[in-house]
């Protein structure tokens, strides 16, 4: 906090921030966020305190709360209070809410699980009332999809909705951006998306949303840019735009303009390029942003024509521009500019080679090695340069005392390795080997780097064989003794080098040319035999060649070859450089491991690949290659330097000769053409790929100074296609890559604070002890939950649709992406999709009339006609809803969580509660749910619910049982029958807990009523008494079923076994609807629908002994049928009469 | 995401930092220290989007800043961020200042980094925008502030502060705090008793 370091008051941080005083928490909420972070140790005894905050009646601490949380939250805070959030989320205050919503991304960050759960409920905050809330959810949901978009697909006709209906700019720049994601993955979805943004843009006075508008428009293009012509007309519009915002005198405007310029270019260059004079403007402007940003451009804008002059323009920026990261930025890109798409655009490689020894001269710069790589890359792959680059090279290397001045903090002497070994590699090019040769046997060298060094001493005898070999043929014995005296006497520097590999070269070397010397004195010839040292030529690789050789079958990579050492090893790795795999491209060559059979069966196999490869430069003999094949000095074609023009110019660098060349050289060009009247058009550039060197004239009029011969680099045989780009694993946001569509699983739910299952008491050791950790008890949560179950349940009638969710899925994203944007004015509901999409199983009348009842709920809210569309998707979304939240609710039953059973979608019902008052006193009231345990066939769980409806303070609570025959409460090792179980927890006034108490069964078919009594103290200002509450806890049979989904199948299996036993009731004066019915029946007797027809349904339930319960459930005008078929028939005969009774209540 | 929030005055004095990313104290000083360099060297009719330094850093990031008087506001974001929108905020933010303290000026940063920070809460929080509508801002802050002056500020300080204080290792606390070019001298805590 204010730059110090402040760990030390941490414990008093949190001392401060659990101040009952607003103005003290704020103050250590504030303190808390400026110096809390992941690695502070006190933070654990946060939570308890944050949790109370969060729900604090007061907004401000709630969000003091929320404010410091998101700058500190850690894993474990995020999932203690993930749950805690996820209530916030749907606070009555939208000042809560907004920061609940914010929030969130904070703890998907650090707690991924959270995410499937809580989408739901994001998602709903999309079309929140409050537009704060609205924007937050969008941030949040722009946030997560910028990372990874493809699971945020589905979501994009709701942001579509929001685009073309919010005002506000803050959330369109967001959502427009976030469709900028999206495009890429579909593009049927930038097509939709076209016509309004162009709207937008002609639209809008902000130039923000304008900016963003062009933006995502480019990233429309961009996806669409393979096969749709007929957009020229938005391209154009974008440039335009982008024209007018360059042009503007606002730099920022400028800035953004170029940077949005740049993304067009990659796909659609010529648009962009027309713009030229704009861009090269803006080269010279004063501020390097947007000069850096032009730079970028250029890259794309360059042609073979122009190649030259825009270099050149930027050779007078760099040599401006001193010792700043602006030039190494400008260095960096006149090379990317010049060698981009192989080459593509270089028509005089002379030229280029200078313009690299120019570059050369700069100082500071930490390039060099790139300078060093383009050298090796155009000598080796452009044959017809070496000589020239060699030449070139031997002059680096003797003026290399300018270069080398300050090796520590110098990069461009990576050149020196460049050189060294050009020179070395193709010493028949060279004219004064001798003189090169004692340039690199200089004292001075031995301060270079260690691996140039090495390059230099392997290089070194590279150029002294070709020496002797010139010599020896010459007869000039003198001469070449001579050399190798020099040899012999210069070497053993290298020798005494403190760099490993120089030395080991250097010693291997001088012990070679001492034997030479021996055999020279005896006057036997060795020329030959020292030259064969280095026969045969290299080849150029590509740089992923050795990745993409196949690993043989049967050969394991990760396995070890000999067991590791047990200790550890420090491991003294030498500094890494980037020439490393050139060292080992030498050694290919000197490793004839591979007998002649195999080489033979491969050079074959090698020509038929290359063959077949379009970028390969066959060696056809057509006449502009004739010289390849003759590697002779005199065929290839240089440059007929014109003498009319000087040859030095003074005072000009080198480069600028062979510009002035070559527009003579076009010139002359040019007047050939004409001559021949060869009518072609000059602008036609831009289209010619990599096949360079195979040119013919009506495709290019300016032919390269060089018939250059560009070689492809090789690939190794069966070279695996695959270019994956590695990602990186340790990226924080690859955690929240999760397919959001996918229903919820049992294992994924929020972990909540609960209370301790008795079950736990008994049997402490099955399953991980659910610990207690708050006594804060959490109502308001539960009804949250129930109330989500609802929502689960609703999808009962559905079923069948289950299975076609996947499916449906896509649909829906199609369906929308596929017809026109909303305006279409009919007042039909639009069926089509609507049964594709929607309830299979239900015949077209009921889902009609279902469709009318929605609709006239809808007219009610909402009159405008397209929200009825929308309704219908928000149907289609739901019913997705529904079924992630099944699966989570078949897992709660496992957890022995009170369950309760839905509704049908659409119709509002009334609020249901499974929880059924149990007693109640001035004191306290019970309410009680009764659950059936999966897991065991003979208990129940029994959640209570109790309310202080006191002003006092209830403690020591205890419940118990009168237990009877058939049932009992299962109570803790050691104690007796008479023995109460304590409630775990104590209550405040006006709080509510909920406790649960498990009971075992032995028969379950008939219902059962309980005596029990609930003593507890209650403590007040003037004291405290004992009181008592007497109650009867009603074991219904219908709490001993579960439900159980069924498919219809099974279900007319069952009912044709036969070994059911029937039973029927008829219940009069029923006038709610036959869905509400059946919600009904769902919900407090535990049944789940399997089919549904018209006014009929059938439905399904199990009893946790196994019983199987069937119904066919049929609605006449007034009245219900119900016929009931079960494996026991008392147990049959007891539920018919409960639902009776639950249905008389309608 | 926003990363960092800084104010700055035209000599490098931090006014207020906020970093939604963790970094150490020694590298926040850095931070600051390099990005003011970046902005400092800068003309006044250049563009106001600097691409990032190298601390808080990589390509995604800029740094987005506008000049008033004396003091610099810099934004760090990344690429989710739109660079015109950001500027918006900051005049927002700078205009919400204003109206909080009546006519802001630098001393009202330094006397009150507080209440900065709690006008900054309600706007950005954890790197993500809030609240852009500055009447909402003003509404909530008043709120607060009234809330505040309803406990009776700070004055009321309860004993658990008190002996908060009490229980601090005092040697262990800077006795000679910098803020920028004022020096403050505490003084020799007396002794609770």
């Amino acid at each position: 906090m204010l730059g110090y370091d402040i760990s030390w008051a941490a414990f008093n941080i949190i001392e401060v921030m659990s101040a009952s005083k607003f103005t003290f928490k704020r103050i250590g909420y504030l303190a808390a966020s400026q110096c809390f972070h992941e690695g502070t140790d006190v933070i654990m005894l946060t939570t308890n305190q944050i949790r109370k905050d969060l729900s604090s009646p007061n907004q401000y601490d709630t969000g003091v709360a929320l404010t410091g949380l998101s700058c500190f939250v850690t894993p474990d805070l995020a999932r203690d209070l993930a749950n805690d959030i996820m209530t916030l989320m749907s606070h009555t205050k939208p000042y809560i809410r907004k920061k609940a919503v914010l929030i969130m991304y904070k703890v998907f960050l650090k707690y991924p699980e959270s995410l499937r759960p809580a989408f739901p409920r994001l998602k709903e905050k999309l079309e929140d009332p409050d537009p704060g809330v609205q924007s937050a959810a969008v941030n949040v949901i722009c946030e997560l999809a910028r990372r990874n978009p493809k699971n945020y697909l589905s979501l994009a006709p709701l942001f579509f909705k929001l685009m073309t209906s919010s005002t506000n700019n803050w959330v369109l720049i967001k959502i427009i951006k976030l469709f900028g994601a999206l495009t890429p993955l579909e593009p049927r979805l930038g097509k939709k998306l076209i016509e309004p943004l162009t709207n937008l843009i002609h639209s809008t006075s902000a130039m923000s949303l304008l900016y963003e508008c062009v933006n995502t428009v480019i990233a429309v293009l961009i996806s669409l840019s393979s096969g749709m012509p007929n957009h020229s007309a938005s391209i154009q519009l974008c440039v335009q735009k982008l024209r007018i915002l360059i042009e503007d005198s606002d730099q920022n405007l400028k800035y953004l303009g170029l940077l949005a310029m740049s993304k067009i270019l990659k796909t659609h260059p010529k648009s962009v390029q027309s713009h030229k004079d704009l861009i090269l403007q803006c080269l010279d402007d004063k501020d390097e942003s947007i000069r850096l940003r032009a730079l970028d451009l250029l890259y794309g804008m360059v042609s073979k024509k122009n190649l030259m002059e825009i270099v050149k323009k930027l050779m007078i920026h760099v040599d401006k521009a001193e010792g700043t990261t602006y030039r190494d930025e400008l260095l960096t890109k006149i090379i990317d500019i010049c060698s981009q798409s192989n080459y593509q655009y270089i028509t005089n490689f002379e030229w280029y080679i200078s313009i690299l020894v120019e570059l050369t001269r700069l100082e500071g710069t930490r390039h060099g090695h790139l300078i060093a790589a383009q050298m090796l890359d155009v000598a080796i792959r452009v044959k017809a340069i070496r000589k020239f680059a060699v030449s070139q090279m031997a002059m680096l290397l003797d003026n290399a005392h300018l270069i080398a001045s300050n090796t520590q903090r110098n990069g461009i002497c990576e050149v020196l390795y460049a050189a060294a070994w050009i020179c070395g590699e193709f010493s028949e090019h060279l004219e004064e080997a001798n003189q090169t040769l004692e340039a690199m046997l200089r004292p001075k060298v031995t301060t270079l780097p260690g691996h140039i060094q090495a390059v230099y001493v392997q290089n070194m005898v590279k150029l002294y064989a070709s020496i002797l070999q010139q010599k020896e043929q010459a007869g000039e014995k003198e001469a070449a003794q001579e050399i190798t005296q020099l040899m012999i006497e210069r070497l053993p520097q290298f020798v005494q080098s403190a760099d490993l590999e120089v030395q080991e070269r250097a010693s291997c070397i001088l012990q070679l040319i001492k034997y030479i010397q021996k055999l020279q004195i005896k006057e036997v010839p060795v020329a030959e035999e020292v030259i064969a040292l280095f026969a045969g030529e290299l080849n150029p690789v590509a740089p992923k060649a050795q990745k993409k050789v196949p690993v043989p079958e049967g050969l394991d990579l990760d396995a070890w070859i000999n067991e590791p050492p047990s200790d550890s090893e420090s491991e003294d790795e030498k500094p890494k450089t980037i020439f490393h795999d050139e060292e080992q491209r030498h050694s290919r060559h000197r490793q004839p491991e591979i007998d002649e059979e195999e080489l033979a069966r491969r050079r074959e196999a090698r020509k038929q690949e290359q063959a077949n490869n379009p970028f390969y430069i066959k060696s056809s003999p057509s006449p502009q290659k004739r010289y390849q094949d003759t590697p002779g000095v005199e065929h290839i074609p240089v440059v007929q330097i014109d003498l009319s023009v000087p040859l030095k110019v003074p005072g000009m660098p080198m480069s600028d000769q062979y510009v002035k060349l070559e527009e003579e050289r076009r010139h002359k060009q040019k007047l050939e053409k004409d001559k021949k009247k060869k009518k072609q058009k000059k602008e036609k550039r831009g289209k010619h790929h990599r096949h360079n060197s195979l040119h013919t004239e009506s495709e290019e009029d300016i032919t390269p100074a060089h018939h250059v011969d560009i070689i492809t680099e090789e690939m190794p045989e069966n070279a695996l296609p695959s270019d994956e780009d590695d990602k990186d694993p340790n990226d924080p946001y690859k955690a929240l890559d999760i397919d959001l569509d996918k229903p919820l699983a049992d294992s994924e739910k929020l972990p909540v604070q609960r209370h301790r299952n008795a079950e736990t008491l008994k049997s402490p050791d099955s399953e991980a002890p659910p610990v207690e950790k708050s006594k804060k008890p959490k109502k308001k949560e539960k009804k949250h939950r129930e109330k989500e179950r609802d929502k689960g349940k609703k999808k009962e009638k559905e079923k069948k649709v289950v299975e076609e969710k996947e499916e449906k899925k896509g649909e829906d994203l199609d369906f929308w992406l596929s017809t026109a944007p909303p305006p279409v004015s009919t007042t039909q509901p639009q069926s089509g999709p609507e049964v594709s999409a929607a309830v299979v199983a239900e015949p077209e009348e009921v889902k009609k009339e279902e469709r009318e009842e929605q609709q006239e709920e809808d007219e009610g809210k909402k009159s405008s006609k397209h929200k009825k569309k929308k309704h219908k998707k928000e149907k289609e979304e739901k019913s997705k809803d529904k079924k992630k939240s099944k699966k989570k609710h078949h897992s709660e039953e496992e957890a022995t969580e009170s369950v309760q059973n839905g509704t049908l979608d659409d119709e509002p019902l009334p609020p249901m509660s499974s929880y059924r008052l149990l007693a109640e006193n001035p004191y306290i009231k019970m309410t009680y749910d009764i659950q059936g345990n999966l897991q065991n066939d003979s208990q129940v769980t029994v959640s209570v619910i109790f309310e202080n409806k006191s002003t006092s303070f209830l403690k020591s609570m205890e419940l118990n049982v009168l237990d009877s025959l058939n049932t009992k409460m299962l109570r803790p090792e050691g104690s007796s029958v008479h023995d109460g179980i304590p409630v775990p927890f104590q209550l405040p006034p006006g709080i509510s807990n909920e406790a649960q108490f498990v009971f075992t069964l032995q028969s379950i078919v008939m219902a059962q009523k309980l005596k029990g009594t609930l003593s507890f103290i209650v403590k007040n200002d003037e004291g405290s008494t004992h009181e008592k509450l007497d109650f009867k806890l009603h074991f219904s049979c219908a709490s001993y079923l579960i439900t159980t989904p069924c498919y219809s199948d099974a279900f007319a299996k069952l009912l044709e076994s036969g070994d059911l036993h029937m039973s029927s009731i008829k219940v009069d004066g029923i006038s709610i609807s036959f869905q509400h019915l059946l919600a009904k029946i769902c919900f407090h007797h535990h049944f789940s629908v399997v089919e549904r027809v018209d006014s009929c349904a059938s439905m399904y339930s199990r009893s946790i002994q196994g019983h199987h319960v069937c119904l066919l459930v049929k609605k006449g005008e007034n009245s219900v049928s119900i016929d009931g078929k079960c494996s026991d028939s008392t147990l049959l005969s007891n539920l018919l009469d409960e639902m009776k009774e639950t249905l008389s209540k309608c | 995401m926003i990363k960092a929030i800084l104010i700055f005055n035209n000599h490098g004095k931090p006014r207020l930092s906020k970093f939604y990313q963790r970094y150490s104290e020694d590298t926040q000083q850095q931070i600051i220290r390099e990005t003011f360099h970046l902005v400092s060297k800068r003309d006044e009719n250049v563009c106001n989007f600097l691409e990032g330094g190298l601390l808080i850093g990589g390509s995604d990031n800029k740094l987005i800043y506008r000049h008033y008087a004396t003091l610099y506001f810099v934004f760090c974001v990344d690429s989710s961020e739109s660079e015109l929108g950001i500027l918006d905020l900051i005049q927002v933010f700078v205009e919400t200042l204003d109206k909080c303290f009546e006519n802001v000026c630098e001393l009202d940063l330094i006397f009150h980094v507080d209440k900065v920070h709690n006008i900054l809460a309600e706007m950005v929080m954890g790197g993500m925008v809030l609240e852009t509508n500055m009447n909402e801002i003003v509404t909530q802050i008043d709120a607060q502030n009234k809330l505040e002056k309803s406990e009776a500020g700070l004055a009321g300080a309860p004993a658990r502060a008190v002996s908060a204080v009490k229980n601090m290792n005092l040697p262990e606390i800077p006795r000679n705090i910098n803020i920028g070019d004022i020096s403050i001298k505490v003084p020799n805590l007396p002794t609770f008793k």
